[in-house]
């Protein structure tokens, strides 16, 4: 099959096509329909999806399962996937059934929240495949819409707030990203990733409006790539959308966006700015670290004192991403090994707790921390599941949670030590935060009235968490399931980057020398 | 072998946990009992047949990552053969003791909720993961260990989920453990950057050229080997409650009393020691890292003893002696005289455990009283128990006769640490020596203390809690039993190994000969490194500089030196049978007439209060103002009040939000992508 990246990609799409044309009515029995269709499709699509990692040949570092065709207008259809991305997408294929079982009990507009959710995982899977950038903008910025559309429809009080704020954000970041890819496609004259990925981008420093810019039109082209990442990452200070559109989206819109939305970012550094402009992330690198450390204690301290159970896991995300830019630009193996793994394992924790969140805000429809207490004497499955992905938030070795914060640390302590001491002051104030969580709403007595008659996980939620729990104990326990298909290609990246590197430095003795 | 003793507590720990649903409750705990009884049995053959040569078995890989890698693997050396018989013995009698213990409690609703195999799924769990703790054979799965333990920790302090304290314990026990966490993070970090390696081999090797090493570490240049070997004392500090980390063991006396005896006294609190002499071929190059531990060590055993001195209840006064001890072997250790420490740790588990499992004997007697004000009289009601706590007092105090080698366990193991501190080079040393001698005989007042407030003098507090106390069941009184053949003879039997003859401590701890390691070492100093490099392979369960000559000198220490702790013993012990044996008064008038010392004791020199004000609340403070004030007003105010002027303009547009208006933003947004596309599209079509 040389077209099994596009069907993949392409199959929820496919499915929503078919619910959206065929599927009429409102009935229970239409519902019942579109839930099945869209489970069928992302189960299938996760199916086909083994056989790209069983296909796959970690050695190679090229792009493999490579597609091209001619598109509109002189463009190409690029897919491809390397060592970097092809975890992303098996992250995704294997969430997307489970977010779909977990939308099992809604009631409004079924069929149209199925369809944002398939379009959703088309577009999400786009972006990880795409080898062209026009094509990797249609689906970046294509995938805002239906998670728009999640949150202004189906979320909380808040939801056009909230809505508008998530879209703005990410949407002023991306124009300037834009911009960039133009002025990419001016100076190389192509729009073909890999292409891309061994030109030369200037980077002679030239002064622009009086202020000199190191590494001229590569750092320029960093930042603009920058603004977009950052924000989708969501780093410290440009985070604050990220709360707001947790607290307000339902459930299943929550994990999508913390377990897979957010780790485009991530892509985007380590598929774009680290190899593509190596001047530039050389330049900004010391400026990302010290806003990861920042976001780390920052964000942490707030997440201490949430009042809203979403909005502190929303937090905590923050602080971990905080990890996952630290271990990108401290730029060695441990570093961006541990960046990856960070990601795909934040993939399984945060979207398991903010399932967890799902489960009681189902049942008593209030995430306020302060209405809960004592969940352990009549959830002990409840409170076990909980317990085990707090820890695994916390970082506990065992848990996925350890490796990738573990190696991000090693990685960053050989380049920045304040950098290394001030985030690993986080392994503190996440346990601080997160035990306190677990504390207030599973410990205790059982007093609280409302509570009284509170039920267990069914069996349909303790299905969603089974493989939550496997995945994240298993790559706790042997990682290496995950570090031997990224490492080659993180180092083959890392080898292109300092001759990169290396070359700048030698054309500007020489240039130097030439002056003299 | 090892595989079967690491692995065993795992898997009584998933049948008690998971597997009592289908087996039922007291098959789940046998098994998880008999398993742990097989462990033991295999880690005494262990260590008996142990022949000192160091041991490597691998398991599976692990973490990997360009040039880190790390394996599951098994080291075993003395050092693991002493550990696994102190765990796993006390973990198998902690067990069978649990059987009684938890067999009724009026925590959880009888019938309804099943209670106990959790309680042994967690015990077992414990063990496994401080199993894996000191078989490790590199920093990071010692790490895995560390964290497993801290975990079991905190579900066991917290096991009583319906109390309030129990559950602000068992946090407050992993955050202050997670402090001491943050240094050994840091530690394993800068190992890994100077060696690039976290295995103990390499790293031990290495321990010369760290010594020559400068590290640059935040604001200056460290000495690497200095730096590494606090950085890592910084979580044995956590783990081991050593001063200003030590405010949650305390208060971990929440958890039930068989916790306390295998947690909190005999063998997650001494992982602190025990990293500590595994890092030995580092510390030895540590020379000011060293006299710092002896000089916090010193300090612990002086404040836990002198505040244990006026606590109440039963458990936090052995909590207390804990953290003394504790302190104990830390100066052992920061001397240089690893094996000392090891000797203390080892002859502490089986005392201190007796001792809590004694104290829990009185409690289950007496119907959950903690407190001592509430005891006395009770000799002759549990008989069995009250001898098993003297015995265990004598350990304590160290009883034994004078300059013979003839004594309880703990005389011959604290008298070796402080003729060791009395022998130390480093600057600390003199101090240490002092500090240890007075808090032995804080040791001896307090330990008596207890004793004469609970058996002996008239019964106080409810008469028909005394009226009903009892004697505990057989299945209680036997694990006492065990443990107090280890109070009374594990210091006889093994202090030649330890500490009396430099022989047998080296053959012991399979240690390369002083004198050849000394030719080595002074050979060529140009090639002293690689020399070292090449007898990495010799190297013994702990390494002992050839400079060092701390436990020679110890040896011919002057008399009054080896005399002091027994006159020191003997004066605690005069002063409290003065005192709660024939003038019962007179403690409360000390404490009326010394009130502000009082009050300084009682409440533990205020570092919980301290704590609190500087750590807790403004971090909370922090937090809400950093939510407030820059999430809130300067990021969402400020620098985006671009968004922020437009968000409100489009929800007044929603007007009553419609869903519906909700789909024409969206056509609207991809028209206006459509749209940019486009552009960008005639731009490159133009280019072609």
């Amino acid at each position: 099959m040389d077209n099994l990246l596009s069907l993949i990609t392409f199959l929820p799409g496919v499915a929503a096509l078919i619910l959206a044309v065929f599927l009429r009515g409102e009935d229970e029995d239409a519902q019942s329909n579109a839930k099945w269709v869209a489970l069928v499709a992302t189960s299938l699509t996760f199916l086909l999806s083994l056989f790209v990692i069983f296909g796959f040949d970690p050695a190679n570092t090229e792009f493999q399962f490579v597609e091209e065709r001619d598109w509109i207008l002189g463009l190409k259809y690029k897919m491809g996937v390397d060592g970097i991305s092809v975890l992303f997408v098996m992250l995704t294929t294997f969430l997307m059934p489970l977010i779909i079982a977990a939308c099992w009990e809604v009631k409004h507009r079924v069929k149209e929240y199925m369809i944002a959710f398939l379009m959703l995982e088309t577009l999400m899977l786009g972006v990880f495949c795409a080898l062209d950038l026009v094509l990797f903008y249609l689906f970046f910025e294509g995938g805002l819409i239906p998670m728009f559309l999640i949150i202004g429809i189906w979320g909380g009080k808040n939801r056009i707030y909230a809505a508008f704020k998530f879209f703005l954000y990410t949407f002023l970041g991306s124009v300037l990203m834009l911009v960039a890819m133009i002025a990419m496609y001016l100076d190389a004259g192509s729009t073909d990733i890999p292409t891309l990925l061994y030109h030369d981008f200037a980077s002679e420093s030239f002064s622009l409006l009086g202020i000199q810019i190191i590494g001229g039109l590569q750092t320029l082209l960093w930042l603009a790539f920058f603004a977009s990442f950052a924000v989708k990452m969501p780093m410290w200070p440009v985070h604050t959308w990220l709360p707001d559109a947790h607290v307000q989206a339902p459930t299943a819109g929550s994990v999508v966006l913390a377990a897979i939305l957010l780790k485009m970012g991530g892509y985007g550094f380590l598929r774009f700015s680290i190899p593509m402009f190596p001047v530039g992330s050389e330049v900004m690198g010391p400026l990302v670290l010290w806003l990861s450390a920042i976001a780390v204690v920052y964000t942490s301290l707030v997440a201490l004192v949430q009042e809203d159970m979403k909005k502190l896991i929303a937090y905590s995300s923050v602080a971990h991403m905080g990890y996952v830019t630290m271990g990108i630009f401290a730029l060695n193996q441990q570093g961006i090994d541990g960046a990856i793994f960070q990601m795909l394992s934040h993939g399984f924790i945060s979207g398991a707790l903010f399932l967890c969140v799902g489960v009681i805000y189902d049942r008593m429809h209030t995430r306020e921390i302060s209405a809960y207490g004592g969940l352990v004497n009549r959830m002990p499955a409840y409170a076990a599941v909980f317990m085990l992905f707090t820890m695994a938030n916390v970082g506990l070795p065992g848990t996925s949670g350890f490796v990738g914060e573990f190696l991000t640390i090693m990685g960053v302590f050989q380049v920045n030590t304040w950098v290394a001491m001030i985030a690993t002051t986080g392994v503190i104030l996440s346990a601080a935060y997160a035990l306190w969580l677990y504390r207030r709403v599973v410990m205790g007595d059982l007093i609280k009235e409302s509570l009284k008659s509170i039920t267990d996980m069914a069996p349909r939620e303790k299905a969603i968490f089974a493989p939550l729990v496997v995945m994240t104990l298993l790559l706790g326990i042997y990682p290496s399931l995950v570090t031997d298909i990224i490492g080659p290609s993180v180092a083959a990246l890392l080898a292109d980057h300092q001759t990169a590197l290396l070359e700048y430095e030698l054309t500007h003795q020489h240039a130097a020398q030439a002056g003299q | 072998m090892a595989q079967i003793i690491l692995f065993a507590p795992l898997i009584g720990a998933l049948i008690a946990g998971f597997g009592w649903r289908i087996i039922g409750d007291r098959a789940a705990m046998w098994s998880a009992t008999g398993l742990l009884f097989l462990a033991c049995g295999l880690s005494w053959i262990t260590f008996l047949g142990f022949d000192g040569l160091t041991q490597i078995i691998e398991i599976a890989r692990w973490i990997e990552s360009g040039s880190l890698s790390a394996y599951w693997s098994i080291r075993l050396d003395r050092l693991t053969a002493i550990m696994l018989i102190v765990v796993t013995t006390v973990s198998a009698l902690v067990h069978l003791y649990s059987f009684g213990y938890m067999a009724h409690d009026d925590q959880f609703r009888e019938g309804e909720e099943s209670y106990r195999p959790r309680f042994f799924a967690y015990l077992s769990f414990f063990t496994f993961a401080m199993l894996m703790l000191v078989t490790s054979d590199n920093l990071v799965q010692m790490f895995f260990g560390w964290e497993g333990v801290g975990v079991a920790s905190y579900l066991l302090i917290g096991f009583y989920y319906r109390k309030p304290s129990a559950n602000a314990a068992a946090m407050k026990a992993f955050i202050v453990n997670r402090v001491g966490d943050f240094g050994f993070y840091l530690g394993i970090a800068a190992l890994f950057f100077l060696v690039d390696s976290t295995d103990f081999d390499v790293i031990f090797a290495a321990g010369p050229e760290l010594a020559q090493t400068e590290l640059s570490f935040l604001w200056r240049e460290w000495n690497a080997a200095n730096l590494a070997a606090f950085l890592l004392f910084i979580g044995a500090m956590g783990k081991s409650a050593q001063l200003f980390l030590h405010t949650w063991l305390p208060d971990a006396m929440e958890g039930p009393t068989p916790v306390s005896a295998l947690i909190h006294a005999a063998t997650m609190v001494t992982a602190g020691v025990f990293l500590v002499c595994r890092m030995s071929p580092v510390m030895e190059y540590a020379p000011q890292t060293l006299t710092f531990i002896t000089f916090l060590g010193a300090s612990t055993a002086f404040f836990a003893a002198s505040v244990g001195l006026v606590q109440n209840d039963i458990k936090r006064v052995i909590a207390y002696s804990t953290c003394s001890q504790l302190g104990y072997m830390f100066v052992a250790a920061g001397v240089g005289v690893y094996s000392a420490a090891m000797f203390h740790l080892l002859t502490h588990a089986f005392f201190k455990a007796m001792l809590f499992l004694g104290a829990g004997s009185v409690i289950h007697a007496m119907h959950h009283e903690q407190d001592m004000r509430h005891y006395g009289g009770l000799r002759k009601k549990i008989p069995y128990t009250f001898w098993a706590m003297v015995i265990g007092t004598l350990a304590i105090t160290g009883v034994g006769l004078p300059l013979t080698h003839i004594g309880f366990a703990g005389f011959l193991s604290k008298d070796a640490i402080i003729e060791s501190a009395w022998a130390g080079q480093n600057g600390a040393a003199a101090y240490a020596f002092w500090m240890l001698v007075i808090a032995a005989a804080m040791t001896s007042f307090y330990s008596w203390r207890l004793i004469f407030l609970t058996f002996f003098g008239k019964a106080r507090g409810s008469r028909q809690t005394h009226e009903y106390a009892h004697e505990s069941p057989r299945i209680m009184l036997i694990p006492l039993a065990v443990l107090a053949l280890g109070a009374v003879f594990s210091g006889m039997i093994w202090y030649k190994s330890f500490f009396g003859d430099h022989h047998a401590v080296e053959s012991f701890f399979g240690m390369p000969h002083h004198a050849e390691a000394a030719a080595d070492g002074h050979g060529d100093h140009g090639d002293g490194a690689r020399l070292d490099h090449h007898s990495a392979a010799s190297f013994g369960a702990i390494y002992m500089h050839p400079d060092n000559h701390v436990m020679e000198e110890a040896h011919h220490a002057p008399k009054w030196v080896k005399v002091s702790p027994f006159i020191a013993m003997l004066s605690g012990l005069i002063l409290a049978v003065i005192m709660y044996l024939w003038q019962p008064s007179l403690p409360g008038k000390i404490a009326k007439a010394n009130w502000p010392l009082y009050n300084f004791l009682i409440n533990k020199w205020y570092f919980d209060e301290l704590y609190e004000r500087i750590f807790v609340k403004p971090a909370k403070a922090l937090g809400r103002f950093l939510w407030k004030n820059g999430d809130g007003a300067t990021i969402d105010g400020g620098i985006n009040g671009l968004a922020l002027g437009i968000v409100p303009f489009f929800t007044r547009l929603a007007g009553k939000a419609q869903s519906g208006y909700i789909f024409h933003y969206a056509a609207a947004m991809v028209i206006g992508i459509v749209l940019l596309v486009s552009w960008l599209v005639i731009r490159m079509a133009g280019g072609f």
